[in-house]
């Protein structure tokens, strides 16, 4: 079966994924079946939450698709996550209806209190799921494709393609904070009702979003696993190592750059796509080059390269930064400023990279055996 | 009626549209089996001039030695045919229909022209085989590679290739625990498995034991015929244990060509570089 | 007391009128002299009259004496019904005799009576005094007068200004002189004047002369005039748009000078040293916070403060700059990606700090008494000094910085170092000082530009990161590892930030600069100024 071919020489992608399955079967039993005052009772605000890590963890394995293995360090990752997360948001603000503030049946309450008088073009069609879904992938498909087309053809990589993508959601960032934009400005899209007819305020609608996340974790994941032991993951690893090398061996480097970044682009409006009925709101702060540079932290704190690294980095510092926040709000800056130094001095292979270390002899030995 | 005889024109049956036709280059001789063509190529960097007016002509099946003194614009002449130069004029052709000028890196390499760098550049983190296996003559376009499945027959080739190069009981370590000899091997391996036309070969002893050298140009005379080999290399010795024809370049320009004994008298040619390489 | 100060005013009342002595010439009492016994008559129209003649007279006291009129500072001495001025209150109460000004002790309010004024003849006095400007002897106060005649040309006659323009030497004051004039004229009945005071308005950037003209055409029925006038409206027009543009340009130059100042010490340690420096805004705040605990050290001293913190900010951003590169990233060189991803955590400590030490909250930096204020250059034109000094500033630490690296053993060294590390470390330079040596300086001029940036923005702990993707900018465009690239390129990226700013506003003129460099660097990676060379393999 295509699952253990993939999974054969991977115990991290073992381990997580039977701990996804776990969690699935788990957590709806947890939070639906027993009662609140249960000591083994997952509180909806915990599930909610836990599905947001999910989100963000889906989010890191985009990122580091093509950080780890192309040597595509993008600073504006949160953009594409940002506009599928803006997709979902125009879907369920026209899910509203008639029950906003104004109760206009056709506008958005703050299309009303700008006096606009017709729904603008581009929210045309989003008052279909279908129609959402497809532009949740295609929106930041399509961006990285056309930016991808520009920059890779013209042969910009290393930093300089880090400072663009990073001045590419910032750029976004000013544009989506205009009111004239049609994006809700500074306060986004928010005071969500529904979803597909479904409450989003039920315990069963977000046992289902959480289930969703996790499971477009598990595709994503194998996605990208299946992307990495094919021949092309292979000559994406040798572009990160010899880019001149791969080119004059005769691939096309900026075409084989260009799909793997559209395609994490794709990873990523999906997970921005989840992530938006979860947490009720999405605003231009997800474009803020703060956030992006965030998701590269995760990455390297779970260790570049290895994905199911990607994924406990995101769910280990999100769940820091979440206690943190609580608990010791002002030191959390010099946590995550020190986290950034310390990784890159001390850990360049990040936490996989440690327990790698441990594991090396037992798989070197299981490697040569399973080679034809 | 101008505009209906063009119309016609562009509807005649027995022609192919004008940007169809394969672009032929009128010049070029194919009564001695030029294989690949460099006429009256110049290329400037802020001003100094690597590459001079050069014409140089290399006869398929031919194993070619090019050398001379250092800043000759040997590496540069490689550059240009592989597409990573552009020359500021003059032509290269490849073969009778390629434009090399036209094409890009992959492009050339796909068209069959491999290169071994100066400096040994392999896939450090991938094993050997894998090295073998990305550089294998394949359809290289971007959904046919994520599709791609090795074949027993093409494990098979690959195997050959590495026995020839003496890399067989390294063929799942990763290739950067290879000593430099060893690698300047598995690069030679990887333009193999390229099947190249032509083969561009920079400095491919440099670090390498006497017995590895002669085994370097045992595997280089024999490739000649079926392939064309270009060597550049500065080890003396070695050129004339393998030469059959020697190209000297000087600043950018051809000095004097022809077998090693007479490029040797040459008095230019003595005068510029074996003299330099004495001391060497 | 009160006698002898009694015969002593009349005295000099007697002086002051008329006493003839048999042999002394001029025995007639001037015009001046002779009508101010007129203003203490009751009447208003006499009071009105003496007015006229008085002002006709074109007296050089006149001048004093109608101010302390307009005033109410002139009083009627009730003992005698003699004219005096009087200033202060109760004790401090002083009378002087007019005309002639000598002190007369003794007199409380009690013994005074005030000259009343109608409205009309405050009109007159006005009028008279503005007239009397004209012809001051300082140039000062006849410009001051002709100018607020632009404003209201009904407030003198035409007679009294033609007179004036003829006698007046003063350029400037001449022109506005008959700049007034013309604007009268523009009123008259006869086409013939009205055209002829149409070519001395050419020149005028005076928004006065502007308004009339605009009233001018909308009621004029003369076809003559009224094309000639909507010629010279829209020259005038075409010079106002000409000077805006000027103005947009110094906008433009001054948010430039901004950019080159926070880019300029990126662009030596990211195009010298190959280093990306994410907490470059950060030293900048540093800079900026310099320039703040300066000023709360020196409360009285503000400029003096201002002086002192160029050097204290480059020393303290400087000092930093070292700590960060001997303590993290000469662990990273040859990892750029890594080294970004560093300096960015060091970024976000600095800024952590600064909002524990100095709270969130923005603070106050006050700007010195001589950059204050604006050079107004014409009546459009006016220039704030502060921009102005910051863009030479610019210029002098971009001169400064080139001199350094061009002409200094370390600009050598450093230039070697970033040219050929291996080459220049066998040629004996040790490359770890220059590198040190290096950040230190790009990280000093940093904090040099977040002194410049505390005169123009607040000062808070978000202050580096608003600048820091431009400032990248600005080197990307110029070219990595050219100065003159990094000048062009962040004044000509703030020249057209402002250019687009009338049609796209803020805010979307910014998305579209960042834009442009985004399809920028795809065309030509390099830069503006990419520095060639043969590729090594």
């Amino acid at each position: 079966m295509i699952l253990t071919r993939l999974l054969r020489d991977d115990r991290g992608g073992q381990i997580l994924l039977g701990s996804l399955l776990v969690l699935a079967l788990l957590a709806p039993v947890l939070n639906l079946a027993l009662p609140p005052d249960h000591p083994l009772h997952l509180s909806t605000y915990t599930l909610t939450l836990l599905g947001k890590y999910l989100c963000y963890a889906l989010l890191a394995v985009a990122v580091d698709l093509v950080w780890g293995y192309l040597g595509i360090l993008s600073l504006g990752h949160g953009a594409f996550f940002a506009l599928g997360g803006y997709a979902m948001g125009m879907y369920l603000m026209r899910q509203i209806g008639d029950r906003g503030v104004y109760g206009n049946p056709e506008l958005p309450d703050f299309m009303v209190f700008l006096n606009w008088s017709e729904l603008p073009w581009y929210w045309w069609g989003f008052d279909h799921f279908g129609f959402a879904l497809l532009m949740v992938g295609l929106v930041p498909g399509l961006l990285a494709f056309v930016f991808g087309w520009f920059a890779f053809r013209s042969r910009v990589t290393g930093v300089y393609l880090s400072i663009i993508t990073q001045a590419l959601t910032y750029a976004l960032m000013l544009a989506f904070f205009r009111n004239e934009m049609g994006f809700g400005g500074n306060n986004g899209l928010t005071d969500f009702k529904d979803l597909l007819g479904f409450d989003l305020q039920a315990d069963s609608t977000r046992v289902a979003l959480f289930l969703a996340s996790a499971l477009a974790l598990a595709l994503g994941y194998l996605a990208c696993r299946a992307l990495v032991l094919s021949k092309l993951g292979r000559v994406a690893m040798a572009i990160r190592d010899a880019e001149e090398r791969t080119r004059f061996t005769g691939y096309r480097v900026d075409r084989v750059m260009l799909w793997l970044f559209t395609f994490s682009a794709v990873l990523a409006g999906i997970a921005g796509a989840l992530y938006v009925p979860q947490v009720g709101i999405i605003n231009p702060g997800e474009f803020s080059p703060l956030f992006s540079i965030e998701i590269v932290i995760w990455v390297a704190v779970g260790g570049r390269a290895t994905l199911y690294g990607a994924v406990a980095g995101a769910l280990l510092v999100n769940y820091a930064k979440t206690w943190f926040t609580g608990a010791l709000p002002e030191v959390w800056l010099y946590a995550l400023g020190a986290l950034f130094v310390v990784v890159t001095l001390f850990l360049p292979q990040g936490i996989a990279g440690l327990g790698r270390g441990l594991g090396t002899w037992t798989r070197r030995g299981r490697r040569e055996e399973a080679r034809p | 009626m101008k505009l209906l005889d063009q119309t016609r024109q562009l509807l005649r049956r027995d022609q192919v549209f004008e940007f169809l036709q394969p672009e032929i280059n009128p010049d070029l001789d194919i009564s001695h089996r030029t294989l690949l063509y460099l006429e009256g190529v110049s290329v400037s960097f802020d001003g100094f001039k690597a590459i001079n007016d050069l014409n140089l002509y290399i006869d398929a099946g031919e194993l070619r030695c090019i050398i001379g003194p250092n800043g000759a614009g040997k590496t540069t002449l490689m550059d240009i045919i592989t597409g990573r130069t552009r020359p500021d004029s003059g032509s290269v052709w490849f073969g009778q229909v390629i434009n090399l000028l036209k094409l890009s890196e992959p492009e050339i390499a796909n068209a069959g022209i491999g290169r071994k760098f100066q400096k040994p550049t392999v896939f450090e983190n991938h094993s050997v085989f894998d090295n073998l296996e990305l550089a294998m003559a394949a359809d290289k376009r971007v959904w046919p590679t994520l599709l791609a499945r090795l074949t027993a027959e093409q494990a098979d080739h690959i195997d050959q290739v590495l026995a020839t190069v003496g890399l067989l009981e390294q063929r799942q370590r990763p290739a950067r625990v290879l000593s430099h000899g060893q690698k300047q091997w598995l690069e030679i391996g990887m333009l193999l498995v390229q099947r190249p036309r032509l083969l561009l070969v920079d400095e491919p002893v440099t670090g390498m034991t006497h017995q590895e050298m002669d085994r370097t140009a045992e595997l280089l005379t024999s490739l000649a015929g079926e392939h064309t080999v270009v060597v550049v290399e500065h080890d003396m010795e070695f050129v004339r244990s393998i030469a059959r024809k020697v190209t000297v370049l000087h600043q950018g320009s051809v000095l004097a060509e022809g077998s090693m004994e007479a490029v040797q008298n040459d008095p230019r040619v003595i005068e510029v570089y074996l003299g330099e390489a004495g001391s060497c | 007391m009160p006698l002898l100060s009694r015969l002593l005013l009349v005295l000099l009342l007697g002086c002051a009128l008329t006493i003839t002595r048999a042999d002394e010439p001029v025995p007639i009492p001037s015009p001046f002299e002779a009508a101010l016994p007129l203003l203490l008559d009751s009447k208003f129209p006499v009071k009105e009259q003496a007015i006229e003649q008085l002002a006709q007279t074109g007296d050089p006291r006149l001048e004093e004496l109608f101010s302390a009129l307009l005033a109410g500072d002139l009083y009627q001495l009730k003992s005698n019904a003699s004219l005096v001025m009087a200033t202060g209150q109760d004790a401090d109460l002083r009378v002087m005799a007019v005309p002639g000004g000598e002190p007369i002790a003794g007199i409380s309010a009690a013994d005074l009576k005030k000259i009343t004024l109608n409205n009309r003849m405050r009109g007159q006095l006005k009028a008279a005094l503005a007239r009397l400007d004209l012809s001051h002897a300082d140039p000062g106060r006849r410009l001051t007068a002709a100018t607020s005649l632009l404003n209201d040309p009904g407030g003198a006659s035409r007679q009294v200004l033609t007179e004036r323009l003829s006698q007046e030497t003063d350029a400037k004051v001449k022109e506005t002189t008959a700049l007034v004039l013309a604007l009268m004229d523009l009123q008259s009945p006869d086409p013939r004047a009205r055209l002829a005071a149409l070519p001395p308005l050419r020149d005028s950037l005076h928004p006065q002369v502007r308004a009339a003209l605009t009233q001018l055409l909308e009621r004029e029925s003369d076809g003559q005039v009224k094309a000639a006038a909507s010629r010279v409206l829209r020259h005038i027009e075409g010079r106002v748009h000409w000077y805006g543009q000027i103005e947009t340009l110094f906008f433009g130059l001054s948010l430039g000078s901004v950019l080159v100042l926070a880019a300029i010490g990126l662009a030596i340690t990211f195009g010298v040293m190959g280093v990306i420096n994410m907490a470059h805004g950060e030293l900048m705040m540093l800079g900026a916070y310099t320039t703040y605990v300066m000023q709360q050290l020196l409360p009285d001293h503000i400029g003096l403060s201002l002086f002192l913190a160029i050097p204290a900010a480059f020393v303290i951003a400087g000092l930093v700059g070292i700590l960060i590169e001997r303590g993290v990233i000469r662990f990273l060189y040859g990892r750029p990606l890594e080294t970004l991803l560093a300096t960015f955590g060091i970024s976000l400590i600095l800024q952590q700090l600064v909002r524990s030490i100095f709270s969130p909250l923005n603070r106050a930096v006050e700007t010195p008494a001589w950059m204050a204020g604006s050079w107004q250059v014409n009546e459009v034109l006016s220039l704030t000094l502060n921009r102005l000094v910051i863009l030479g500033f610019c210029l002098l630490v971009f001169a400064l910085l080139y001199l350094i690296l061009n002409r200094t053993r370390l600009g050598l060294q450093v230039r070697a170092v970033s040219q050929n590390r291996a080459m220049a470390r066998a040629m004996g330079v040790r490359s770890q000082w220059v590198d040190a040596m290096t950040f230190g300086l790009g990280a000093g001029i940093a904090g040099v530009a977040g002194v410049a940036l505390s005169q123009l923005t607040n000062v808070g702990p978000n202050l580096g990161q608003s600048y820091i993707i431009d400032s990248f900018m600005v080197v990307v465009f110029g070219g990595v590892g050219n100065l003159w690239g990094t000048l062009v390129a962040g004044l000509g990226l703030g020249v057209a930030n402002k250019l687009l700013e009338p049609w796209a506003g803020a805010v979307l003129a910014k998305i579209l600069v960042l834009v442009f460099i985004i399809l920028f660097i795809q065309k030509r990676p390099k830069g503006l100024f990419p520095q060639k060379g043969r590729a090594a393999t």
